[in-house]
C-alpha cells in the first residue's frame, strides 16, 4: 500500500510505471486505474487555475485507512494513491488510484470504493480562480448512482 | 494544558484564523473547544470535525494535548 500527497505536478502514468509490486507481476491478473484531471470549466464558469488545500497528517492517515479498508474487504495485491495539493492548472492530474488483484472484479470494485471514499471523506478542499475572482468549491459531484 | 484548534479552507477564511491554542479543562468536548476558540461565533452548519486526525462528533471528549480541527465538506479528487 502506497499513499503520496504531492506538492508538485506528477505524471500518473510514470507513477504507475515506476511502482514496484510486492509480488511478481505474473500474479496480477488485473489492474484497475482511475486518474482525475482538473477541468477548465465548473458550473458553467471558466476556471483558470485551482488551489488544493489539505490537512497534513490527517490526509495521509485517512487515505491509508481507506486503502486498508479496501484490502480487508477484497482480495487485493496492492494499492497506490497519489493526490496533488497546491496550485494546479487545467489538465493537470489531480488524483491517481490504482489497484492490483488477481481478478478484475476485486480491482474494479476496490478502485471505485477508494475513489468514492476519497471524494467524500478525505480532507482536501478546492479553491477555483475565475476571471472575476476566486471561490471555494462547496461540494463534489455525486459518484455512486 | 492546552488543546490545539485548527481551521481549514473556507472556514479559516470566514473566521479569519487557522490555528489557536485553548486551555484544556475537565470534561471538555470538541464543541467546547470551538466555543473557546471562536470567541462567541456560532459553529456554521455542515462543518465537520476531527480529533487527532480522525473524524469525530461534537460531543467527543477532548484530552490535554489533543489537536481538534473544524472544516467544511471536503472537495478533493
Amino acid at each position: 500500500m502506497t499513499v503520496r500527497v504531492m506538492g508538485e505536478a506528477f505524471d500518473p502514468w510514470r507513477a504507475l510505471a515506476d511502482h514496484v509490486l510486492p509480488v511478481p507481476a505474473a500474479q496480477c491478473g488485473a489492474t484497475a486505474v482511475f486518474v482525475g484531471h482538473m477541468r477548465d470549466v465548473n458550473e458553467g464558469d471558466a476556471v483558470a487555475r485551482m488551489e488544493l488545500e489539505h490537512y497534513p497528517g490527517m490526509t495521509e492517515r485517512h487515505l491509508e485507512a481507506i486503502c486498508a479498508a479496501a484490502a480487508s474487504r477484497w482480495a487485493l495485491i496492492d494499492t497506490l494513491v497519489v493526490h496533488r495539493v497546491g496550485v494546479l492548472a487545467p489538465a493537470d492530474p489531480i488524483v491517481l488510484v490504482a489497484v492490483w488483484s488477481a481478478h478484475r472484479a476485486e480491482a474494479f470494485e476496490a478502485c471505485r470504493f477508494i475513489m468514492e471514499d476519497l471524494k467524500s471523506r478525505a480532507p482536501f478542499w478546492k479553491k477555483e480562480t475565475l476571471p472575476e475572482g476566486s471561490r471555494w468549491v462547496e461540494m463534489n459531484t455525486p459518484g455512486h448512482t | 494544558m492546552t488543546v490545539q484548534v485548527k481551521l481549514f479552507a473556507s472556514l479559516a477564511a470566514s473566521q479569519g484564523w487557522r490555528d489557536k491554542a485553548v486551555a484544556h479543562r475537565a470534561a471538555m468536548s470538541v464543541h467546547d473547544t470551538w466555543r473557546e476558540a471562536a470567541g462567541g461565533a456560532a459553529l456554521p452548519p455542515r462543518v465537520l470535525c476531527a480529533r487527532n486526525h480522525e473524524y469525530c462528533r461534537l460531543d467527543t471528549p477532548v484530552a490535554d494535548g489533543d489537536e481538534v480541527a473544524f472544516f467544511p465538506p471536503v472537495t478533493g479528487g
